[in-house]
């Protein structure tokens, strides 16, 4: 029988990559994620798979210690918030120009600035269109539950290896903090060094060896025709990314005659506001990405070929909208609802949204 | 290569081999300004990591200046890391590689500038790595300008009238500093710009990597250093002025350990 754990999501995480083989940790804290390391710290990983965790001195800190042991081929990873984030993000573009494989969370919290402690989603822009210099992209991937939390270190790990590029988890505060029933992975060996060497050998610094060409992890290219060609290269595979790994999830769209596109937090909330809807004789469905990049845009196409209009819930002044709307381009009313700066909407609330900006209006 | 044992009359003779450049560095034209001493540098760690038979477990972490390419003449794995962050990179190496012999190479704008917090927390964490920091009171790279360890009054293209030390601040000894950290085992300071100085520069190298090797901290090597085209001089001159101006304030010697 599965074993079944009732977990903070923050803490599902944190176990998750214990039992995903996981070389190392480097974090730093912040609410609403320091149960993230607390964990870690409390369970002695290194007893039991030889993981590494350390407390850096700060989140520029925490993302070079990251960057140092995945150009080793080693699977590393660093969580945080917001601010943290937003102090990450200079390693974020040399790690994505580097192209090296690795796992970033932020479990976000209402900004601008030191803004809230209080969940929200307004760091999308951040992790989707960038947040870091240069022409780069992000595996996204949006938990919308604890058991997400959990599963989505394996995926992410597999797509950043997969395609040698950071793999971004663009949590809340609700999925971090909320406790729920969680089935747990099951535990992964971490690779030996041999396995490791076999497996990356031919691009992390191993050490160089002596019949093989060394290893060098830059983003520098001084020439800007060479740089031109890396962006090219870096571009190809965003777009193979994006032909294969694009994830959604449908809920009740077969007779809809509305959408609430919605991740994250906002999704579970507008599973309750979709029944909310149906008892008033509303048919809604839900469309839920599960990358925010790759985003679903061809199924979001198709289903504005059904409906007459889309929300895009979710807890920001609207920025997932904007892609919406592009998918959109015009042929069906997109509106954007989402209370924000902390503040987290009801069921009723979206309900009454959908009723008023697209039924009503 | 040692190259004392050599006598200068052996040494104008033909057939001897005065001087072996190690297979650990590439035989490449180095984009350093002739004169500059990043290149000597350069050279005797890649010996010291010939001679000890570590190169191919040895990492080494390039900084953004002008030693940022140090990657295309040193012929070992390296990476690059970003401003100031190369102590934290190999903080990362070194806790996936704990038998790894790990190095950074950084100059003052890297280290001690923008880096500080990085540089302080890799020594008190007694990170067992080497830190080799090239101190030649400017920012090469970027066209010389002030640097946390710019002397008082001396020009750069943003200090045109002489450092101010009322407006900046006194230069920054970091190596004083770092000694003062139990998490370091050995910290001293150096030279290259003289034959005996280059020796006892690649002695102190040495004697570093091997400090790491037997984990016993963090090995913090300084190098002082000129700069002739941002301190705007003939490279004679440069060094000429190193010895007089730069030695009086940052005394060469063993520091700790
Ligand atoms: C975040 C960031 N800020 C600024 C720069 C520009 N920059 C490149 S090199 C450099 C100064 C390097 O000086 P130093 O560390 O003293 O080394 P040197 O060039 O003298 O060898 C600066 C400021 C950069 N690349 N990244």
């Amino acid at each position: 029988m599965e074993e079944v754990h009732l977990m903070k999501g923050n803490e599902a995480l944190a176990e998750a990559t214990i039992r995903t083989g996981v070389d190392a940790y480097f974090g730093y804290p912040i609410t609403p994620q320091s149960e993230v390391l607390e964990y870690l710290m409390n369970e002695q990983p290194h007893l039991r798979t030889g993981m590494a965790v350390l407390q850096a001195e700060s989140e520029l800190a925490a993302i070079n210690m990251v960057y140092g042991a995945a150009a080793c081929g080693k699977k590393a990873i660093t969580s945080s918030s917001g601010p943290g984030i937003s102090l990450k993000a200079e390693a974020i573009s040399y790690i994505a120009g580097a192209e090296l494989p690795c796992l970033i969370v932020n479990v976000v919290r209402g900004g601008a600035g030191l803004g809230t402690i209080q969940p929200s989603q307004s760091d999308y822009f951040q992790a989707v269109k960038g947040g870091g210099h240069g022409d780069y992209k992000l595996i996204v991937l949006a938990p919308a539950s604890v058991q997400e939390m959990a599963d989505f270190v394996d995926l992410g790990f597999k797509l950043a290896f997969k395609y040698r590029t950071p793999a971004f988890i663009l949590s809340d505060g609700v999925i971090g903090q909320m406790m729920e029933k969680v089935i747990l992975p099951p535990q992964q060996e971490r690779l030996t060094d041999a396995q490791v060497d076999e497996l990356y050998g031919d691009w992390a610094t191993l050490g160089k060896k002596k019949n093989k060409p060394r290893n060098v992890i830059t983003s520098l290219a001084l020439k800007p025709e060479i740089q031109e060609e890396h962006n090219h290269h870096l571009q190809r595979k965003y777009a193979e990314i994006t032909k294969n790994e694009t994830r959604f999830e449908k809920i009740n769209c077969d007779d809809a005659n509305y959408l609430i596109v919605a991740y994250g937090a906002s999704a579970r909330i507008s599973q309750k506001a979709i029944t909310l809807a149906k008892e008033k004789g509303l048919k809604v469905g839900i469309l839920r990405p599960i990358t925010l990049w790759p985003f679903p845009t061809e199924a979001i196409q198709e289903m504005a070929k059904q409906v007459k209009g889309i929300l895009a819930v979710e807890m920001s002044a609207g920025q997932m909208v904007e892609d919406v709307r592009l998918a959109v381009n015009g042929k069906v009313p997109v509106e954007h609802y989402g209370r924000f700066g902390g503040m987290i909407h009801s069921p009723t609330e979206v309900c009454n949204a959908v009723f008023e900006k697209l039924v009503n209006c | 290569m040692e190259q004392s044992t050599i006598s200068p009359e052996e040494i104008i003779k033909t057939g001897t081999v005065a001087f072996k450049p190690t297979k650990a560095m590439i035989d490449t034209n180095m984009s350093y300004c002739p004169g500059c001493g990043h290149g000597v540098a350069h050279r005797l760690v890649m010996e010291v990591v010939e001679e000890m038979g570590i190169i191919e477990d040895t990492i080494g972490i390039a900084p953004v200046g002008c030693s940022v390419l140090a990657y295309d003449f040193m012929d070992i794995d390296m990476q690059q890391a970003a401003h100031g962050r190369a102590p934290a990179v190999a903080t990362g190496i070194k806790r996936v590689f704990p038998n790894k012999h790990v190095f950074t190479y950084q100059g003052d704008g890297d280290l001690a500038a923008i880096g500080t917090s990085e540089t302080i927390h890799a020594c008190n964490r007694g990170e067992n790595i080497v830190i080799i920091f090239v101190n030649n009171g400017i920012y090469g790279m970027t066209g010389g300008q002030l640097a946390p360890t710019t002397l008082p009054n001396m020009k750069t293209s943003t200090s045109p009238y002489g450092r101010d030390v009322d407006m900046t601040g006194q230069p920054l000894k970091i190596t004083e500093m770092v000694a003062l950290l139990p998490g370091v085992a050995f910290v001293t300071r150096q030279a290259v710009h003289k034959p005996g100085l280059v020796r006892k520069t690649k002695k102190a190298i040495k004697k570093a990597f091997k400090i790491a090797e037997e984990k016993k901290g963090l090995a913090f090597i300084e190098i002082v250093s000129n700069c002739n085209s941002g301190w705007k001089m003939r490279p004679d001159a440069s060094n000429i002025w190193l010895e007089e101006n730069m030695l009086p304030f940052y005394p060469l010697g063993d520091i700790k350990g």
